[in-house]
């Protein structure tokens, strides 16, 4: 969370800044065609060949060499299928080919979580309300204390030891998501309405598991813990890798939050401007951008949840220059750095009060440019 | 045969429980299809093996359907799938062929100039292509028990289900009589003008008459169709089993004729019927009404978005955000047109997904709810 307030907008300049995202947007869909199809072919393509590639390596996993390139293999397989596949596949980024194979109502991904559980309380619930406090659950997952309005409780004196256990699980931490555990536990919700729901996690589950646990390594024979050994690795080095990308989504310094009233009634123009301020990108080469499944333009995917993802890099160009133009920030920075200050904020969040960060500073006059803390956009 | 034992012991592991639960959560298609594109354990799929093009206007394709094919009777139809510009489209098409040559099927399409997928084939098409197919479907088809009297009349690119009867019954040696009326624009225009020919000349009780509407005189019949072409091919309808397909003029002129004979009974046809129109005046609301087809309701439609309207008929389709973001309401829109409340945008292709909440209908609209 910031620690100064976001720079203010008249309702005529949102307006304004809603329609030249909205024109973006409609020229993109009015372009998709072949490019965008072929694209997403060549990465499935890529991620099944890695997959069979890196399993077949496993079945040897005896061999050192071999267990090394089968989990490497393996976890790339699994990062690829849940982020640049998975994710956006999900959010009906290429609905509009009509092809079952990546229709986002029918995918189904390597994780733990029932992919319809995930389409819920991803697609829905934080797209629609990203970062508003009390309503967007991914602050904190329910489990963590991410942000200085979440009232301080001695529990919360573990924050870095849970989210470094969620981190390593973190498909079953998604895949438990959706239930609202803490709703459970305040008695706002009845375990006997998450029957159905258990049972699905429950099902998806255990195919995940037999497939990782036991049937694989049961094919390698006498090899098998070898295999288990390669196979639970790939599973972590993925879990690892999503949740790292993930917090740096909406995290890192520099990201607004907002309140349910501020975000009562929101016009088109607000609601980009709430996904602008609460995400934040991360900058590196093109196979970073493809590993992190395009995450790494979290802003442009908050903006365009429904687009190509592939296609966020040539649309950020067009976005900095719209932000730089309305005195609005763009966070954006390197792995490290918005990593780093996520785990900063974890930590200072464990303790009581604000974490000791700096008062907010006096609200800046509505409609004037405003210096931010973060990189500027270039104009 | 020797070469069929492994081709059966693979796809015996293929389909096995043990292969599911290795490609869990894909499935085991997923895997193989990036190597043999026509292979699924349940889809239809079919590899193009030949493609002609007898006229100006018409392609002919030869598929071979993969395992999954349970075959056709004479005169029914298939869905077939293509993908053009990154999109998959489905139009329906009916075997010309015979239904008796089992692992082939023949699909003629005719180009229409406002068309997608016909002007697609009749330019793209290509030997090797894979294209998706659904199981022959339709009632339009030769009964079990063969008539001892058939009359046999198409129009245009309406010849193809008549044309796998006609095939089928001399694929059989069926010796019952059989005429053949065919209306084209000229002779130019027929597909299958060789292939009649043929066939007319090696069976003896296959009479075949042409009728060109653009170049009168030059058939046996003139014009276009009259009672009088029926005393031309010598068969009495009362007697005949007839089976009629091609454009709405000539099944309309065909079912008054029959009618007035108070013979309907023995009368079936066939009309192609053409995807939604292209274009709709100006994009405004045109009053149509909305057809639910799974829940088997209908409402009046509004210019209210869809969601709304499902929702005001006593329907809960699935929703989430209602405001185009999350996806949750997409579903199937079978058919009819639809305005994008956000951009005012209007879609009328069939069988596409479309977000309900944003999107209101223009006109009849049918949606897989």
């Amino acid at each position: 969370m910031s620690t100064t307030s976001p720079p203010q907008l008249s309702p005529e300049q949102l307006d304004a800044f809603g329609r030249e995202l909205d024109a973006i947007r409609e020229r993109v869909i009015a372009d998709l065609g072949e490019r965008d199809a072929a694209y997403i072919r060549r990465i499935i393509k890529a991620q099944r060949g890695l997959e069979i590639g890196g399993r077949a390596l496993l079945e040897l996993a005896f061999l050192p060499p071999a267990w090394l390139a089968g989990t490497a293999a393996l976890s790339v397989s699994k990062i690829l299928d849940n982020m640049e596949i998975g994710h956006n596949v999900m959010h009906g980024q290429y609905d509009w080919m009509n092809d079952a194979a990546v229709n986002g109502q029918a995918f189904e991904w390597d994780s733990a979580c029932p992919s319809e559980q995930w389409r819920h309380s991803h697609n829905y619930m934080h797209h629609t309300h990203t970062n508003i406090l009390g309503k967007d659950r991914d602050i904190g997952y329910g489990v963590l204390r991410m942000s200085e309005d979440q009232k301080w409780h001695p529990y919360y004196l573990g924050n870095p030891v849970y989210a470094a256990l969620l981190a390593l699980f973190f498909q079953w931490g998604v895949a438990l998501h959706d239930l609202e555990v803490e709703k459970l536990n305040t008695g706002k919700a009845k375990w006997s309405d998450k029957r159905g729901m258990l049972k699905d996690i429950w099902r998806k589950g255990r195919r995940q598991a037999l497939k990782d646990y036991a049937l694989f390594p049961l094919l390698a024979g006498p090899g098998a813990p070898f295999t288990f050994a390669g196979n639970a690795t790939a599973n972590a080095v993925r879990n690892v890798w999503a949740f790292m990308i993930i917090f740096c989504g909406h995290f890192p310094e520099g990201t607004h939050e907002f309140t349910l009233e501020e975000t009562e009634g929101e016009t088109r123009g607000q609601w980009y401007y709430r996904q602008l301020l609460g995400s934040a990108n991360l900058t590196g080469g093109e196979l970073f951008h493809v590993m992190s499944g395009n995450l790494s333009h979290q802003i442009e995917h908050h903006l365009f949840p429904d687009l190509p993802a592939h296609r966020y890099a040539e649309l950020a160009v067009e976005v900095r220059e719209i932000c730089a133009r309305y005195g609005l920030p763009y966070n954006s920075g390197p792995l490290h750095k918005q990593f780093g200050s996520v785990v900063k904020k974890i930590v200072k969040l464990a303790l009581p009060g604000d974490g000791g960060e700096e008062p907010d500073a006096p609200e800046p006059v509505a409609g004037e440019p405003v210096a931010v803390e973060r990189e500027l956009v270039a104009a | 045969m020797f070469t069929q034992t492994p081709q059966r012991l693979t796809r015996r592991v293929l389909a096995s429980k043990l292969a599911d639960a290795l490609t869990t959560p894909h499935g085991v298609d997923r895997y193989v299809e990036l190597v043999r594109p026509a292979f699924s354990l349940r889809e239809v799929r079919a590899q193009v093996v030949a493609v002609r093009r007898a006229t100006a206007r018409s392609v002919t394709l030869t598929l071979r359907p993969n395992d999954n094919w349970q075959g056709f009777r004479a005169g029914q139809f298939v869905r077939l799938s293509v993908e053009i510009d990154g999109v998959r489209h489905t139009r329906c098409y009916s075997p010309a062929s015979s239904a008796h040559v089992g692992d082939l099927v023949e699909l003629t399409a005719h180009a229409r100039p406002d068309g997608v997928v016909s002007p697609f084939l009749r330019a793209c098409a290509q030997p090797g292509a894979v294209v998706s197919l659904s199981q022959a479907e339709g009632d339009f088809a030769l009964p079990d028990e063969r008539p001892e009297q058939l009359l046999l009349i198409s129009g245009g690119s309406g010849i193809t289900p008549v044309m796998a009867m006609l095939r089928t019954l001399c694929h059989e040696g069926h010796r019952g009589q059989i005429a053949f009326l065919h209306y084209a624009r000229d002779e130019h225009d027929v597909a299958y003008r060789r292939q009649l020919a043929e066939l007319a000349a090696g069976h003896a009780n296959v009479r075949l008459l042409h009728g060109y509407t653009r170049s009168p005189g030059t058939g046996e019949l003139d014009g276009r169709f009259a009672r009088a072409h029926l005393q031309a091919a010598g068969i009495d309808p009362a007697q005949a089993l007839t089976f009629a397909c091609g454009p709405t003029g000539l099944l309309d002129a065909v079912r008054s004729t029959w009618a007035q004979d108070g013979l309907e009974q023995r009368l079936h046809v066939e009309q192609f019927s053409a995807p939604a129109p292209a274009a709709v005046p100006d994009g405004e609301h045109v009053a149509g009404s909305l057809r639910f087809a799974r829940s088997g309701v209908e409402a009046g439609g509004t210019a209210a978005s869809l969601l709304d309207q499902a929702e005001a008929a006593g329907l809960s389709p699935k929703s989430g955000c209602r405001m185009g973001i999350c996806h949750t309401c997409t579903c199937r829109k079978l058919e009819g047109a639809v305005r994008d409340l956000r951009t005012g945008e209007i879609s009328t292709a069939p069988d596409e997904l479309i977000q309900i909440c944003v999107n209101a209908p223009v006109g009849d609209v049918t949606l897989d709810i």
